[in-house]
C-alpha cells in the first residue's frame, strides 16, 4: 500500500502543502489540511475501517457526513470520545483514533466468528432463548460483546464547555445553497439572523459538486455570500455546529463543535427564534441487496464528495447502481477524475431522457438491478439481474456506488411536531404541515433542482423577514448551470427476500431484510414494532440512510402504501451530542448553588463540620475538638447549653414582614391558632396547614406595631411558605391590603442560650432592658447593641433561656465576634445542628421532616390547643375535620424510653405489634442520647399512642426487637420554666 | 422551555416561574357550608384536559406576581388571554 | 413478489414454544416457520370484559383474567400499537424500596412475579436482578432511606448499607461527590431486589400469552367515548371502529385516564405530566447496577446494548406533549455529570417523554368507580415495576368485583377522608 496513492494531483478543498500526521489503529499516516479522517484514510488506501455491531462483518466508509452508517471510531488521548462517525472528524495534527467494536483490529477481528452463527441469531432471537436457568446467567457475556466504543475514562483534562442563550428574528439551519440564499435575503433586510451549519465549511452540497453559478465555480458565490454575511452586524454565523433539537416555542438547540476561543471544548446555544428556516438538505438512501455492506459499497453522493471536495479516489473501476437521476451527475465527475465506469445499473425501464445516455461507451443497464456483491473484505465484482429476463451477469469492479434516492432531512421539522406526507413522485416523506413558525426549503422540502432551490429560498427569506417586520431589498438568485429535473422509481430491495440474511436495511445495527420479514411474520408489523423488534434505526446514525428502506420493505411485504405505514418518531438529537456540551460547563455550586451566612467563614475557622441543612443552606453540624468522638462533641455542646452558655447561628431562619390594614386577617387565615389578641412587642408560636390539612410549617410571629408583623418560618420551608402566602393573597384575597417583605437574608441572627445567656447581654452596651420582668418570654425588643441596630426575640428552640439577636446581615459577624469575646470568659460554646437536635428532642419540640412527615396533624402531635375553636375559618381547618371524621386509629406523638438506657434506636425504625415481623403501628421520629437524662430517649408516632403511655411497645430493627416504654413526648423541664426564666 | 409573558415584567423564560396548577373556583368564604364530599372534591379534583387549560403561574424569580394563562396541554401554545388574576 | 399469508385462523390455541431447540429447528428453514406472536381477529361487537389500553398493565390484566379467573371473552383495545404507551418509554427500573406498609407488599409481590415471568410466559424478558444503589448526599435523605430500609425488612424487601469505598469499587465511573464537592457522598445503600428488564418484551410476552388463552387484542382501535346505560352502569364504548358493548370495562391508559372518564362525567383526582428520559450512545459495560441519586434527582443504568439510560425530574405543568423541556433536561445532565464527570464526553443518543398521571398523594389507584362496571388502574407515575402485581390485582378486582388484599389500600375511597398514602416522606408534589 503506497501512501497517498489515491490522492488526485489537483483540485479539492484541501491544502496539499500542509501535511497532517495522524494515527489509525496504531499505524501512522499522513493527510492534508482540509481532510476528514475518512478522506485521509481513503487517500491512504485504507478501505476496511470497521467491524459491524452484531455479526462483526468487515465494513468500510459508505458516506461522507453524519449519515455514515458503517465506520465508527473512538478518539484517543484527551480527545477521548465514544463512537464518532469517521466521516465527521476533521483531521488535525496528532489525531489518534481506533476502530470501535473489533479486536484486535478491523482486518483481523476475533469476534467475526459471529458471522458463522448469523442465521441462528436473527432479530429478536434473544426473546426466544437464554431463559434457562435465567437471563442473568448469560447477561455478562452478551453485554461484553454489545456496545461500541469504550466510554471515555475521564473528563477532558483541559478546556471547558459553555452554553448561551440567544434570541433572533430568523434562524436558518444549513448553509448549503438554500440556506445561504435565504440567509442573504433575510440578512439584507436588517433582521437579526443566526446561520447554523453542520459542515466544516459552508456551501453544503455545492462543496461536493462541480456546479457553476453565474458561469463561475460555485465556490466564488459561496465565498461572496459568506463575506457579506460576516460583515453584517445582524448576523451570527455558527459553522461546524449542529442544530440537534427543536423544542417548543421555536427554541432550537445548537452545539458548536469548535468554538473560537481555544480553551473552549464546545459551546451550546439555546436559540429562540421568531422564525426558523430549515434548509438542512437531504440524505441519500442506500439500496438493499445481498452484501450491500461490503467495503467498497458507497453512497453515490459520498463518492462525489470524496472526488470533488477531498480529491481522493474511492476506487478505480466502478459500477453505479441507482433508481433515480442524481447518480448520473456523479458518473460524469467520476469519469473526469479518472475512475473507470464499468456499468451504470438503473432499475428503471426508461430513465428520464436528460440522463438516459451517459457519455462515452459506458455500459448502461436499464431495467436491471444489482443483486449481490462479490468479495468479502472489498468489493471484487457485482451480480446484476435483468428485470426483463432474470438473467444474471457478473461485472468486476472495486467500487459500487449506490443511490436509492433522496430523503429530505426533516428531523428538525418533525421534532417541532410538523407532519410529514409520503410523496409518490419522490418516493419519500416530505414536510407537510408545520406545527411551529418554521418552513423547510430546498432539498429539505423535497426540491432538488438548484434553480428551484434558490427560488424557494428567496421566497422563504422574504416571507420570514416580512413576518418579523423588516423591509426587503431587491435581490436575485444566481443562475445555475444545470438544473436537471429529478425523477425516481421506488426500489426498496433487489431481491424479494434474502435467506442468507445479508441484505442490510440498517447497516449499523446489522438489521437485514430477512429480519424485517421475520418481524412481520411474527406479528410485529407496526413500524414502531419493526423498529423495536429488529432494532432497525436505533443505532448511533439513527438510520439516516436506511429507515425509509425499512418502511418500504414493510409496505411491500404487507402490501400497503408507505403512507399508511408512516415513519417512526424523529427524536432529538439529530446527531449525538456530548453530555458535557449540554451541561454547558456548569458544575458544582453552579449546579446547586448554596447559601451561607455572614458567619460561615468564622464557623469553618473554628473547626465546624458544615453540611446541607435544607433550602441550600450550609450550616455547622458540630465543632469537633481534637480527640473527641462525634458523640462526645454533641454531648459537650448540648451539655454546655443546658448547664452554662451556648451560641448558634440562626441566620437561615425564614423571616417575613407582613404589614397593612388586613395583615392580621391574613395571619389568622394562615395559622391554626389565634393571633388577633397578640400584644405589640410579643410573639406567638403558630402552626400552618396546607388546604388539604397537612402541616406546612411552624414558627413564631411577632407583632411589631399595629398592622405590622414579623413572621418566622422554618429554614427549609421559607420559600414554600412565601409562595403559599403570596398565592393565597393574590389569588384568593386580592382585595386585602397586605404587603409581604421577605427578609430572610436581610437579617441574620446569633442566638445566645443557656442559663448564663442574660449574663452576657448585661455586659453589652445596649438600650434594651434584658431583665425577665422587662423582657418576658416570647417578647421582642428593638434597640441597639454595641451601636448595632437589633431586634431581639425571646424565643427558645432548646428549652433554655434564649435570646435571638437579629441584626442586619452586614453587622452579623461584628455582633457574633463581640458576643464571643464577652462570652469567652464564661466558657461560651458554639453549637451546631446536631446538638440543637438533641436539645429539641429532649423538649419534644417538633421538627419538620421528623415528626411532621405528611400524615400527622396537630392533634396527633398533642397540640390540640393550637387548633383554635374560636376562629370560624383558617386554611386546612375543613380538611382536618374531614380527615378526623372517620373511625380510624391515629398515630400520635409519644416519647419512648428503651429498656436498656444505653441502647439508641435508629431514627425511622418501625414499631410493630409485639415486635413481630408485620405491618408497623408507628415509627421512631427521632432518637438521641439525652444529656439531661444521661440515657437514650426517642420520639415516635404510634397508633393510639397517648392512651398507651406507660405501656410497652417494640421497636423492630431488622431481626432485633427492642422493648421500650411509652412516655410523654418530653424528657426535660416538662413545665418549661427554664426557658421562661 | 416556554417563554411566558409576565403581565408585570414581560416575556421571560419558563425557568423564572413556578406553576401553580389549573385554576380552581375561588376558595369559599365559609367552608363549613360544604359537605365533606364537596370539600374533598374541591381539594383533590382539577381539570386535566387534552387541550387548553387555565392555570396559575407565579413569576417567583421576578416580581412574585401570580397570574393566569391559558395553555394548551398538547401543543403547549399559550393562548391569548389578557386577564390576570390580580391588580 | 411473494406475499406472506397471515395465520388468522389458528384452529387451536397452542402457543408455539420458544427455546434454544425451536430456534435451532427454525434456523434450518430460515425462520419461515415462526407464527404470529398474537393473532389479528375480527372485532366483535360485544365482550364480557373490555380492557382499554394494550400497555403493560392492560395486557397483564388480560393475562391474569384468563389464567386465574378463566375469563377469556376479553378484548384489549389499543388506540395505537400494542405496547406503545409508557411501557415503550420508561427507564426499565424494577424495585420495591417503598416506605409505607400499604405499598411495600404490593411491590414485593410484583418483583416476585417478575422474577419467574420469563419462564411463565416462555418469553425472555431479559430480567436482570442487578440491584440498585442509592447514592446518598444529605442527612435527611439518609434518614429517610434508613427508615425505608427498616420498613422494607418487615415485608421481605432488602436494603444493605455500603460504605463509600465499596460504593466506588462497585461503580468505577462514580468519581464525583468527593469530600470537597458541593454535595459529598455520605453514605450508600444497595437495594438487592432491584432489577431491569427489556420493557417492550414485557408487553409482547403478556400479549402473546394472553392471546394464547383466547384473549383478543385489537390495535388501532381508539375509544372516543365511554357509554353509560340507563341504570347508570357502564355499557360499552364508541370507537373509531364502531360501538363495542361490555358490562365490565377496565381502563389502563395511564395519562389519558381522565380523557376517557370525562366522557361519562366521572371526575378523577388525576393530573397528567410529562416525564422524560434519555440514553447515551452504546458503550462497553461499565455500570453493573442501577444507580439512584435521590439528592441530585437522577437515576441511571446501562442497558444490555450498552446505552446508559438516564431519568430525571418531571416537567412543570400538566402536559400530554411528550416533549423535552430543555432546562429540566439540562439539569438532569448536570446532575449526572456531578457524580460521573467522565461522562462529559459521552454522547446523548436519544431522548423521549411520556404522559404520566398522578394522584394527589402520588400513590396509584386500582379501584372500582362510582359507575358500576367501570374499573380504573391509574396514577402509576412510573408504573413499569408494578405491572405484574397491578395486572394480578386488577384482574382480581374486575373478575370478583372485590379488592385483592394487595390493592385494598389503593382504592379511590381513600380520598373520601383524605387518607393519603404519602411515599415521599414529606409532601406530595
Amino acid at each position: 500500500m503506497s501512501k497517498g496513492s489515491r490522492r488526485l494531483k489537483t483540485g479539492g478543498e484541501i491544502d496539499r502543502s500542509q501535511i497532517i500526521n495522524f494515527e489509525f489503529n496504531g499505524t501512522q499516516y499522513q493527510g492534508c489540511q482540509g481532510d476528514s479522517l475518512a478522506s485521509a484514510l481513503m487517500a491512504n488506501n485504507v478501505s476496511l475501517t470497521a467491524r459491524s455491531f452484531k455479526y462483526h462483518r468487515p465494513r468500510g466508509i459508505m458516506g461522507a457526513n453524519s449519515e455514515e452508517p458503517a465506520s465508527y471510531v473512538e478518539l484517543l488521548g484527551d480527545a477521548a470520545s465514544g463512537s464518532q462517525p469517521i466521516t465527521t472528524i476533521v483531521l488535525r495534527e496528532g489525531l489518534r483514533a481506533k476502530a470501535v467494536n473489533c479486536w484486535p483490529t478491523p482486518s483481523f477481528d476475533l469476534m467475526s466468528v459471529n458471522q458463522l452463527i448469523k442465521n441462528f441469531i436473527p432479530a429478536g432471537f434473544y426473546y426466544k432463548t437464554l431463559m434457562w436457568p435465567n437471563w442473568h446467567f448469560f447477561e455478562p457475556h452478551i453485554r461484553r460483546i454489545a456496545g461500541l466504543a469504550k466510554a471515555p475514562e475521564r473528563a477532558p483534562m483541559s478546556g471547558q464547555y459553555e452554553s448561551r442563550y440567544w434570541f433572533c428574528d430568523v434562524l436558518i439551519v444549513g448553509a448549503g445553497p438554500a440556506g445561504l440564499m435565504a440567509a442573504l435575503t433575510v440578512a439584507r433586510s436588517g433582521a437579526r439572523i443566526v446561520l447554523v451549519d453542520d459542515g466544516s465549511l459552508p456551501g453544503g452540497d455545492l462543496l461536493n459538486t462541480k456546479e457553476l453559478l453565474n458561469g463561475q465555480p460555485s465556490k466564488i458565490w459561496v465565498n461572496n455570500v459568506i463575506d457579506e454575511l460576516d460583515n453584517l452586524k445582524n448576523v451570527l454565523r455558527l459553522q461546524e455546529s449542529s442544530a440537534w433539537a427543536y423544542r417548543e416555542q421555536n427554541l432550537v438547540i445548537v452545539t458548536e463543535r469548535h468554538p473560537a476561543p481555544k480553551q473552549l471544548i464546545q459551546r451550546t446555544w439555546r436559540i429562540r427564534a421568531r422564525r426558523v428556516i430549515i434548509a438542512s438538505g437531504a440524505i441519500e438512501r442506500t439500496l438493499v441487496f445481498k452484501n450491500n455492506d461490503r467495503p467498497g459499497v458507497m453512497l453515490a453522493s459520498a463518492v462525489q464528495a470524496y472526488i470533488n471536495r477531498y480529491a481522493t479516489l474511492p476506487g478505480k473501476r466502478a459500477v453505479i447502481f441507482t433508481n433515480n437521476d442524481s447518480a448520473y451527475q456523479v458518473a460524469e465527475d467520476m469519469i473526469a477524475a479518472g475512475i473507470e465506469i464499468a456499468a451504470i445499473v438503473d432499475c428503471r425501464k426508461d430513465p428520464a431522457p436528460t440522463h438516459a445516455s451517459p457519455t462515452g461507451d459506458i455500459v448502461h443497464k436499464t431495467n436491471h438491478v444489482v443483486t449481490k456483491v462479490v468479495g468479502r473484505r472489498r468489493v471484487r465484482a457485482v451480480n446484476l439481474r435483468s428485470n426483463a429476463t432474470g438473467d444474471i451477469k457478473t461485472i468486476a469492479c472495486d467500487l459500487l456506488c449506490v443511490s436509492g434516492g433522496w430523503n429530505p432531512t426533516v428531523h428538525l421539522f418533525s421534532q417541532a411536531r410538523g407532519s410529514l406526507r409520503y410523496e409518490d413522485s419522490l418516493s419519500t416523506f416530505v414536510p407537510d404541515t408545520a406545527a411551529q413558525a418554521n418552513v423547510c426549503i430546498g432539498a429539505a422540502a423535497g426540491k432538488f433542482g438548484l434553480q428551484e432551490i434558490f427560488a424557494d429560498a428567496l421566497e422563504a427569506g422574504h416571507r420570514a423577514a416580512i413576518d418579523c417586520g423588516f423591509k426587503i431589498l431587491e435581490l436575485s438568485a444566481p443562475i445555475a448551470q444545470t438544473s436537471a429535473p429529478y425523477s425516481i422509481e421506488a426500489l426498496w430491495h433487489s431481491n424479494s427476500d434474502d435467506l442468507s440474511a445479508s441484505s442490510f436495511v440498517d447497516i449499523q445495527n446489522d438489521v437485514t431484510l430477512h429480519d424485517v420479514h421475520l418481524a412481520i411474520r411474527e406479528g410485529f408489523g407496526a413500524i414502531e414494532h419493526v423498529k423495536r423488534y429488529t432494532t432497525g434505526g436505533m443505532g448511533i446514525d439513527q438510520g439516516k440512510t436506511g429507515n425509509i428502506n425499512i418502511i418500504g420493505a414493510v409496505a411491500n411485504q404487507m402490501n400497503v402504501a408507505l403512507a399508511e405505514i408512516g415513519t417512526t418518531t424523529y427524536r432529538s438529537p439529530f446527531v449525538p451530542i456530548e453530555l458535557g456540551a449540554i451541561a454547558g460547563g456548569r458544575e458544582d455550586s453552579a449546579v446547586l448553588p448554596y447559601r451561607h451566612t455572614p458567619i460561615t467563614q468564622w464557623h469553618k475557622d473554628y473547626g465546624a463540620t458544615m453540611y446541607e441543612s435544607g433550602a441550600h443552606w450550609r450550616r455547622p453540624g458540630y465543632y469537633a475538638k481534637v480527640g473527641e468522638s462525634l458523640q462526645q462533641t454533641i454531648n459537650r455542646e448540648a451539655l454546655a447549653t443546658r448547664e452554662n452558655l451556648a451560641i448558634y447561628d440562626g441566620s437561615p431562619l425564614g423571616k417575613f414582614e407582613i404589614s397593612g390594614q388586613d395583615a392580621i386577617k391574613l395571619i389568622e387565615m394562615l395559622y391554626t391558632n389565634q393571633f388577633s389578641n397578640l400584644k405589640v412587642g410579643m410573639g406567638r408560636y403558630g402552626v400552618m396547614l396546607t388546604e388539604d390539612g397537612r402541616i406546612l410549617d411552624d414558627g413564631v410571629t411577632f407583632k411589631l406595631h399595629d398592622d405590622h408583623y414579623l413572621m418566622s418560618t422554618s429554614t427549609a420551608n421559607a420559600q414554600t411558605v412565601y409562595r403559599h402566602i403570596q398565592r393565597f393573597l393574590q389569588i384568593e384575597r386580592p382585595e386585602w391590603r397586605v404587603w409581604i417583605t421577605p427578609l430572610t437574608t436581610q437579617w441574620s441572627n446569633a442566638t445566645l442560650c443557656g442559663p448564663k445567656a442574660r449574663q452576657v447581654l448585661s455586659q453589652l452596651n445596649s438600650d434594651i432592658d434584658f431583665s425577665s420582668h422587662a423582657f418576658p418570654f416570647m417578647g421582642l425588643r428593638e434597640g441597639t447593641i454595641e451601636g448595632i441596630k437589633t431586634r431581639v426575640c425571646r424565643v427558645s428552640f432548646t428549652g433554655e433561656l434564649s435570646f435571638e439577636i437579629n441584626v442586619r446581615s452586614r453587622d452579623a459577624l461584628k455582633l457574633w465576634e463581640r458576643l464571643f469575646e464577652i462570652g469567652k470568659p464564661l466558657d461560651l460554646v458554639p453549637i451546631g445542628s446536631e446538638a440543637n437536635h438533641v436539645l429539641r428532642v429532649e423538649k419534644g419540640f417538633l421538627s419538620l421532616g421528623h415528626e411532621v412527615d405528611g400524615t400527622a396533624d396537630p392533634y396527633d402531635l398533642g397540640m390540640s390547643w393550637v387548633m383554635s375553636k374560636q376562629k370560624a375559618d383558617y386554611i386546612g381547618k375543613r380538611a382536618v375535620k374531614v380527615r378526623r371524621g372517620q373511625n380510624r386509629a391515629r398515630r400520635e406523638l409519644v416519647g419512648l424510653l428503651t429498656d436498656d438506657p444505653y441502647r439508641l434506636v435508629t431514627e425511622g425504625a418501625p414499631l410493630t405489634p409485639d415486635g413481630k415481623l408485620e405491618a408497623s403501628e408507628g415509627f421512631v421520629t427521632a432518637s438521641v442520647w439525652s444529656v439531661a437524662r444521661s440515657r437514650s430517649v426517642a420520639l415516635a408516632l404510634l397508633a393510639d399512642g397517648r392512651n398507651r403511655i406507660g405501656q410497652k411497645a417494640y421497636v423492630r430493627i431488622k431481626n432485633d426487637v427492642i422493648p421500650v416504654t411509652i412516655t410523654q413526648p418530653c424528657f426535660y423541664d416538662a413545665d418549661s420554666e427554664l426557658m421562661r426564666s | 422551555m416556554l417563554e411566558i409573558t409576565c403581565p408585570f415584567c414581560g416575556p421571560r423564560s419558563e425557568t423564572e416561574y413556578i406553576n401553580g396548577g389549573p385554576s380552581k373556583v375561588n376558595r369559599a368564604e365559609s367552608p363549613d357550608g360544604f359537605t365533606d364530599s364537596e370539600w374533598v372534591d374541591y381539594l383533590i379534583l382539577a381539570p386535566n384536559p387534552l387541550g387548553p387549560v387555565k392555570e396559575e403561574w407565579c413569576h417567583i424569580m421576578g416580581c412574585s406576581l401570580w397570574f393566569t394563562i391559558t395553555r394548551d396541554t398538547v401543543t403547549h401554545e399559550i393562548l391569548p388571554s389578557p386577564e390576570t388574576s390580580n391588580e | 413478489m411473494a406475499k406472506y399469508s397471515y395465520d388468522h385462523d389458528k384452529a387451536r390455541l397452542s402457543m408455539q414454544k420458544y427455546s434454544l431447540f425451536s430456534l435451532a429447528c427454525k434456523t434450518l428453514n430460515n425462520h419461515q416457520g415462526w407464527r404470529q406472536a398474537w393473532r389479528t381477529l375480527p372485532l366483535k361487537n360485544e365482550y364480557e370484559i373490555l380492557i382499554i389500553g394494550a400497555g403493560g398493565h392492560g395486557l397483564a390484566t388480560a393475562y391474569y383474567l384468563a389464567k386465574y379467573h378463566g375469563i377469556t371473552d376479553v378484548a384489549v383495545i389499543e388506540k395505537g400499537w400494542l405496547g406503545g404507551g409508557n411501557i415503550a418509554r420508561n427507564t426499565v427500573t424494577i424495585r420495591s424500596n417503598y416506605m409505607r406498609d400499604e405499598s411495600i407488599p404490593f411491590y414485593v409481590k410484583s418483583l416476585e412475579l417478575y422474577e419467574q415471568l420469563s419462564q411463565e410466559l416462555n418469553y425472555n424478558l431479559m430480567y436482570s436482578k442487578r440491584g440498585m444503589i442509592d447514592v446518598i448526599q444529605t442527612y435527611p435523605k439518609l434518614r429517610e432511606i434508613k427508615r425505608r430500609m427498616l420498613s422494607m425488612h418487615l415485608h421481605g424487601s432488602t436494603y444493605k448499607s455500603l460504605d463509600i469505598e465499596e460504593l466506588r469499587r462497585q461503580i468505577p465511573p462514580l468519581t464525583g461527590g468527593g469530600p470537597d464537592s458541593r454535595l459529598p457522598i455520605i453514605s450508600s445503600m444497595l437495594h438487592t431486589d432491584a432489577a431491569v428488564c427489556r420493557h417492550d418484551a414485557v408487553a409482547w410476552g403478556y400479549a402473546r400469552a394472553a392471546d394464547d388463552y383466547g384473549v383478543e387484542i385489537h390495535q388501532n382501535t381508539a375509544v372516543q367515548r365511554l357509554l353509560k346505560g340507563a341504570d347508570g352502569s357502564i355499557e360499552g364504548v364508541i370507537t373509531n371502529r364502531g360501538k363495542i358493548r361490555a358490562k365490565k370495562i377496565a381502563l389502563a391508559v395511564s395519562g389519558h385516564t381522565t380523557t376517557l372518564t370525562d366522557t361519562v362525567g366521572l371526575q378523577l383526582p388525576l393530573r397528567t405530566f410529562n416525564l422524560t428520559a434519555f440514553v447515551s450512545e452504546p458503550v462497553k459495560p461499565l455500570l453493573d447496577v442501577i444507580v439512584n441519586c435521590p439528592d441530585l434527582g437522577v437515576y441511571l443504568n446501562q442497558s444490555d446494548k450498552g446505552e446508559i439510560v438516564i431519568g430525571g425530574a418531571s416537567d412543570v405543568g400538566q402536559s400530554f406533549r411528550r416533549d423535552i423541556k430543555q432546562d429540566v433536561f439540562e439539569d438532569s445532565v448536570r446532575a449526572t455529570l456531578e457524580l460521573f464527570p467522565s461522562f462529559k464526553r459521552l454522547k446523548l443518543l436519544r431522548q423521549w417523554g411520556g404522559a404520566l398521571d398522578i394522584a394527589p398523594d402520588a400513590t396509584p389507584i386500582i379501584s372500582k368507580t362510582k359507575i358500576p362496571g367501570l374499573f380504573v388502574s391509574a396514577g402509576w407515575w412510573g408504573g413499569f415495576k408494578a405491572i405484574p402485581a397491578g395486572g394480578l390485582t386488577f384482574a382480581h378486582l374486575i373478575a370478583n368485583n372485590e379488592n385483592h388484599l394487595l390493592n385494598e389500600p389503593f382504592t379511590l375511597d381513600r380520598f373520601d377522608h383524605l387518607n393519603f398514602i404519602l411515599e415521599s416522606g414529606t409532601t406530595a408534589h
